[in-house]
């Protein structure tokens, strides 16, 4: 089961070490780690967002774990992908390997490719395909939308990105 | 040669499809004279503009003295010059030394040229400020759309914060086709070139440039940015396929090709079927965001020689009621 967890750790090196440490004695597999630096506490206290895969029914014994080492746990839950966006890519999607541009995305662990359609007219033609991917938020789809355009340079692909909305970035709709 | 001072005189410098446009649409208005039209060959003077537009229509030399263009330009007494040469983004000209000569000798300028504004926009504007007279451009972007006096003079109350917008009804008509009717690039390339809609060589549609100068002006014009063509980040529509638009289609979208003003960015995005900007055919659309009044779309027909010709009227007639 995925998991999602925003933590508050002292602002001292070495804090980190309380919250993976319990999570690889579980078995537990950190997909992602991110610290809010520019969001300190007026704890002096450091926001950090974590999302990991671990057993369901290690979860409870994972709090207990963060909570004994002094890791104060604001939100723990598992994860949502609430925005949704499309994106077109257009070239030689299949010979420039398309499993690895999916994996990339489902390997920032905030975000995954949870729909993909292609059309091949021709063997040597190029190829169109729409990917629909799903994230956490919104910023974590603009960070996604990011990873893709930099493979579709790499692998000289058209991308056609939504156009941003103004007011929500990223051109993306929320599912509740 | 004086004109009668309640007269408001023109030259129009270029008579190709737009000069022939302002040429026709100006017989409207009575308090307009056109003192005179040069073409690539030569200069008509007073002339009389059913003559002259039955003789550019013959294939029949216009000209009835030896004056040049800028001979014109420098010598002839007249409130506006209309110029309406071809745009040429590499140096501007001929249309850049056109525009200079009319600021320098205190001519007020209406222009559909693209050319002189995304070479040495900031220039122009600061010659004309110097020499006390108006440089006018609505005709560069959108067409017949208001974009630059809408912004400029009813939206005066509002700071604007981003335009973008489909600028090219070029590329526009080519991706309506491809989607609606299931059609490959090439085949409706073809079919525009047919319709006159693109040109014989379509580069300058469809890789984007003519919108990233339409960018340029935009962004010159209300950001202050003085970029030129350079500065602009252009992906054109010639790699979409059909296919990719039959899958966008799916999925409710549109694929569009958008200049973003702010961003200094052409490139195909894909559009929510119901958005406003999802305009068809050749159509223009742009939406302007700004603080006070939100966002405001307008869509009008961005090409064609009377309606880019309405624009270069707006702005003559604009000018000339600032002079009374």
């Amino acid at each position: 089961m995925r998991i999602s967890m925003d933590l508050e750790l002292q602002d001292t090196p070495g804090q980190l070490m309380h919250v993976l440490t319990p999570i690889s004695d579980l078995g537990g597999n950190v997909m992602s780690v991110v610290h809010h630096h520019d969001k300190k506490t007026f704890r002096n206290t450091v926001p950090v967002s974590v999302i990991l895969d671990i057993e369901e029914q290690t979860v409870d014994e994972l709090q207990h774990g963060l909570e004994q080492r002094g890791v104060t746990i604001v939100r723990i839950g598992k994860m949502r992908l609430r925005a949704r966006t499309h994106v077109l890519l257009i070239g030689h999607i299949i010979h420039t390997d398309l499993r690895e541009t999916i994996d990339e995305i489902d390997g920032t662990g905030f975000a995954e490719v949870q729909d993909l359609n292609l059309s091949m007219p021709a063997i040597d033609g190029p190829s169109s395909a729409v990917i629909t991917i799903m994230a956490t938020g919104d910023e974590e789809l603009k960070t996604s939308i990011e990873i893709l355009r930099q493979i579709a340079e790499c692998k000289d692909l058209l991308i056609i990105e939504p156009l941003e909305e103004r007011g929500s970035p990223g051109g993306t709709s929320n599912e509740k | 040669m004086r004109n009668s001072p309640s007269l408001f005189t023109l030259s129009i410098i270029g008579f190709g499809a737009i000069g022939q446009g302002v040429a026709t649409v100006v017989q409207n208005v009575p308090q307009i004279k056109v003192v005179a039209i040069a073409d690539s060959k030569g200069v008509a003077l007073m002339p009389d503009l059913q003559d002259v537009l039955a003789r550019k229509r013959g294939g029949q030399p216009i000209a009835n003295s030896d004056l040049t263009a800028l001979d014109v330009i420098r010598t002839v007494d007249h409130d506006v010059v209309v110029e309406v040469t071809p745009t040429n983004i590499h140096g501007g000209e001929p249309g850049l030394t056109h525009v200079r000569e009319a600021l320098k000798n205190k001519r007020n300028v209406v222009t559909s040229n693209k050319g002189p504004l995304v070479t040495a926009f900031d220039e122009l504007v600061q010659l004309a400020h110097t020499n006390g007279v108006a440089l006018r451009y609505e005709a560069t972007v959108g067409g017949a759309m208001p974009i630059v006096n809408l912004i400029r003079d009813t939206l005066a109350g509002a700071r604007v914060l981003d335009i973008r917008g489909v600028l090219n009804g070029t590329c526009n008509y080519i991706l309506t086709r491809m989607a609606e009717e299931a059609l490959d690039y090439e085949q409706v390339l073809s079919e525009a070139q047919d319709m006159g809609i693109a040109e014989a060589d379509p580069t300058y549609d469809v890789t984007g440039i003519d919108t990233a100068c339409k960018v340029v002006i935009l962004a010159n014009a209300f950001f202050d940015r003085g970029a030129t063509f350079v500065d602009v980040d252009v992906t054109g529509i010639d790699r979409i396929t059909q296919d990719a638009l039959q899958l966008a289609r799916q999925r409710g979208f549109a694929v569009k090709l958008v200049g973003d003003v702010q961003e200094l960015t052409v490139c195909p995005k894909l559009i929510p079927i119901g958005h406003p900007l999802n305009v068809s055919g050749t159509l223009n659309a742009a939406s302007i965001l700004t603080d006070t009044a939100g966002e405001i779309t307008i869509a009008g027909k961005g090409a064609g020689s009377i309606e880019t010709a309405s624009a270069i009227l707006s702005d003559v007639l604009s000018l000339m009621r600032d002079r009374s």
